[in-house]
């Protein structure tokens, strides 16, 4: 489907020349920007590109009823810029993210914060929204949390038990991934790529390895892409069993809650099975997949599969049909379909408001263009809704896997990878298990990567959660974030 | 489904936790390789491939030494082992690698080929810890892989309850620390309260590459390279991540747990 439009489109694992993608004065790239959030477009990724004192900024949208990427940039500029976020809440932490990062100020920002940068004190001290009145207090909770789980802030705005707002304050975990790739890929850069977040590792090696092999002009063997459609599946299959599980112990039902806890560990092991590690690492490379599985491993796991499918079944069944978890997950933490899309909302959480919106089906890459799943989708925006949308993922994650294990394809899993392209940009969309994990790579001169830019899809997320918690009562404030379970060092970087 | 049927099946399964200790561990998966061993003896004098392909500069070959590896810094990618031409590094396949001392760790001597394993902590601090030790975790920038496989050490199959090890929800409550991440800049202060919130006798395990040396990460400003920086760190288990069984070897081994399943191998 063509349709007008001043940018670029590409499509989704496929690379230009950065003298290809359209560029015009400030004012006016942020004009087309604004018309195109403005038709409904989705904003995948927004940044700047420093040339010598000055900044561009670039724009990846996604058309998703057109199957297609879409980039633009501005000229270079410095100072300020008129923020896009007045108008389209999607760029409101991208924004902020390019004022931190580079300095330029977006002009009437509602909220100009750090990201995650420790200005002083660390990154959560600093100004929070406040409501006021004398039925009003305040909750702060992290960075560290009871469990065993990564920091983050929590600042609550209650009246009672009620929740008027919430807060979310994070940047603890940043680790500076993005700086430590300029001027690679260096040695260490694929390692780094499987533990932007760790529980995502095959998600996000599989968009470096794709925009790599953009920019390098080339593709993964059919039999590596093949693999990583596998463990990619394999990895949605686990965090969507923990998160069941998880989901199951915050309502107290302890038999899912101990079943999955389990489960999740042998689908771990399903993929420790093809590489060694029960996360995936070690497994893509750009050019292919290091390892290869022979046709007796594939048989066990085949077998080992069946298995655990036949468990979560069972675990899920018992789930779904206790009226006591049905009562506790019903209404609970609810999210608009307009306000999930009007923040940009990706993956299981943006399906669990009834949109529509699967790279694996909008934006097919890899194995994917051969063999597609399809997309689920529960329309109430509620707790129970993201549980099912999980449910439902399983299932046809399960149904995928099967297939695709019984018709092997033939061939090497590694090639070599040419040297990248000079002065290209190559853009890389996975549905990790969480949603939308999206690529920039820009390279200069010397076909060295000059710019690289990271979206996890809890960068779009979070809020997400912020607004599903406004009017709920604190208390359900674990079960709301079990249902998302955001990443923090994805965000964080 | 009624509840019954929800019983039955639950019967049906029996007790699902591992006989390890008392039986015998699990095994690791075929290619996860363990704990890597190194004999420095076997290297030929003008090499060092496996220097230049060590993603965080593990390996060291200072001249006229042997060559050292740190299992510390290691992120098990196993590139080391494919080039070296005279396989002066292999895979063990020994999930056991936790140490008490971060020397422990560096591989390569005679006599120093492998990780010297953790000894069990003094006899006061068995006493006091040896059936009941409750963690406290901070995760500081850790990448959640970490952690997950600490999590997973809570469920039926682990089930660390059993051994009196629990985490908890309040660093008053706890004996320890379990730190995972290379301490991002970021969570330097939380780390640092969260040390102090503990009361003493208070013990430290660095669990991962990252919370050792800093990982996939080593060296960049924004963290520290890893926990024994700030705090005194007890205990290392290096692994990136640490397979649970490493974790809980580890943990054991401190408590001095792990009875006849260590000598029996
Ligand atoms: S296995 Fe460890 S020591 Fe060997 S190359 Fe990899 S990170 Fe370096
Ligand atoms: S050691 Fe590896 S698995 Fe553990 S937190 Fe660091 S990067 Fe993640």
């Amino acid at each position: 489907m063509k349709r007008d439009t001043p940018f670029t489109l590409l499509t989704n694992g496929t690379a230009l020349s950065w003298a290809d993608v359209p560029e015009w004065p400030l004012a006016e790239f942020l004009r087309n920007v604004g018309a195109e959030l403005g038709r409904g477009e989705r904003l995948s990724s927004f940044f700047g590109v420093p040339e010598g004192d000055a900044l561009r900024l670039v724009a990846v949208l996604a058309f998703d009823a057109g199957n297609t990427l879409a980039v633009g940039r501005s000229q270079s500029f410095s100072g300020s810029f008129p923020a896009l976020t007045a108008t389209h809440a999607q760029a409101h932490l991208f924004e902020r993210e390019i004022w931190e990062q580079h300095g330029v100020v977006p002009e009437n920002h509602p909220w100009l914060k750090p990201v995650r940068k420790d200005h002083g004190a660390g990154p959560a001290v600093g100004d929070f929204f406040r409501v006021d009145g004398r039925e009003i207090h305040e909750v702060a909770v992290g960075p560290v949390h009871a469990g065993i789980i990564e920091p983050g802030h929590f600042r609550f705005q209650c009246a009672g038990e009620e929740v008027l707002h919430l807060e979310i304050a994070l940047g603890f975990q940043h680790r500076g991934v993005e700086e430590a790739i300029a001027g690679g890929p260096h040695r260490a850069t694929v390692y780094q790529m499987e533990t932007v977040a760790g529980d995502t590792t095959i998600g996000h090696a599989t968009a470096y390895a794709n925009a790599l092999e953009a920019l390098a002009g080339t593709e993964a063997p059919l039999r590596a892409q093949w693999l990583r459609a596998i463990a990619l599946e394999l990895e949605r299959l686990a965090n969507h069993t923990g998160d069941l599980g998880a989901l199951a112990g915050d309502v107290a039902f302890l038999p899912t809650a101990s079943a999955c806890g389990k489960i999740r560990g042998d689908f771990l092991n399903l993929t420790a099975l093809l590489c060694g590690n029960r996360f995936g690492r070690g497994l893509v490379r750009p050019g292919g997949c290091l390892l290869d599985g022979d046709t007796e491993r594939l048989s066990q796991l085949r077998k080992r599969l069946e298995t655990a499918l036949a468990e979560v079944q069972q675990a899920a069944a018992w789930l779904w049909d206790a009226a006591s978890v049905r009562t506790r997950f019903e209404h609970t933490g609810h999210l608009h379909a307009k306000q999930a899309a009007a923040i940009g909302l990706v993956g299981p959480a943006a399906r669990a408001c009834g949109l529509v919106r699967d790279v694996r089906f909008d934006h097919p890459t890899g194995w994917h263009r051969f063999a597609q799943v399809p997309v689920s989708v529960w329309p109430d925006g509620d707790v129970f809704a993201r549980a099912r949308v999980r449910w439902l993922e399983i299932q046809r994650s399960g149904d995928f896997l099967r297939e695709q294990l019984d018709a092997v394809p033939e061939g090497e899993t590694m090639s070599s990878l040419p040297a990248l392209a000079p002065n290209s940009l190559a853009v890389a969309l996975v549905e990790g298990w969480r949603g939308e994990v999206c690529h920039v790579a820009l390279t200069g001169a010397d076909g060295k990567l000059r710019r690289y830019k990271i979206t996890d899809p809890s960068f779009h997320n979070w809020t997400g959660l912020a607004l599903a918690l406004r009017g709920q009562a604190i208390s359900d404030f674990p079960l709301c974030n079990k249902s998302f379970n955001l990443s923090y060092c994805g965000f964080d970087l | 489904m009624s509840v019954h049927d929800t019983l039955l099946n639950r019967l049906k399964r029996g007790c699902e936790t591992m006989a390890y200790p008392k039986g015998p561990a699990p095994a690791l998966p075929d290619r996860h390789g363990g704990a890597l061993k190194v004999e420095a003896a076997k290297c030929d004098a003008s090499c060092s491939a496996c220097v230049t392909v060590c993603p965080t500069e593990a390996i060291a070959r200072p001249a006229g030494k042997p060559v050292a590896l740190d299992l510390g810094r290691c992120i098990f990618c196993a590139e080391c082992v494919t080039v070296c031409p005279t396989k002066a590094i292999t895979q063990s396949n020994d999930h056991r690698m936790a140490v008490r001392q971060r020397e422990d760790l560096v591989l390569g001597d005679t006599g120093k080929e492998q990780v010297r394993l953790a000894q069990a902590l003094d006899e006061k601090l068995r006493r006091l810890f040896g059936r009941s030790l409750k963690l406290r975790q901070v995760s500081a920038a850790g990448c959640n892989a970490c952690e997950a496989d600490t999590n997973v050490l809570g469920t039926i199959g682990w089930d660390l309850g059993r051994f009196g090890i629990q985490f908890v929800a309040s660093p008053r409550h706890a004996d320890g620390l379990l730190i995972t991440g290379p301490v991002s800049k970021n969570m330097e202060l939380a780390l640092k309260k969260t040390y102090i919130a503990l009361p003493e006798p208070r013990i430290v395990i660095a669990l991962g590459a990252c919370a050792i040396a800093g990982g996939p990460f080593i060296g960049h400003p924004q963290h520290h390279n890893g926990a024994s920086g700030l705090v005194p760190v007890d205990l290392f288990i290096p692994g990136c991540p640490p397979h649970p069984l490493t974790i809980l070897d580890g943990l054991l081994r401190l408590l001095d747990r792990l009875g006849e399943s260590d000598a029996r191998r």
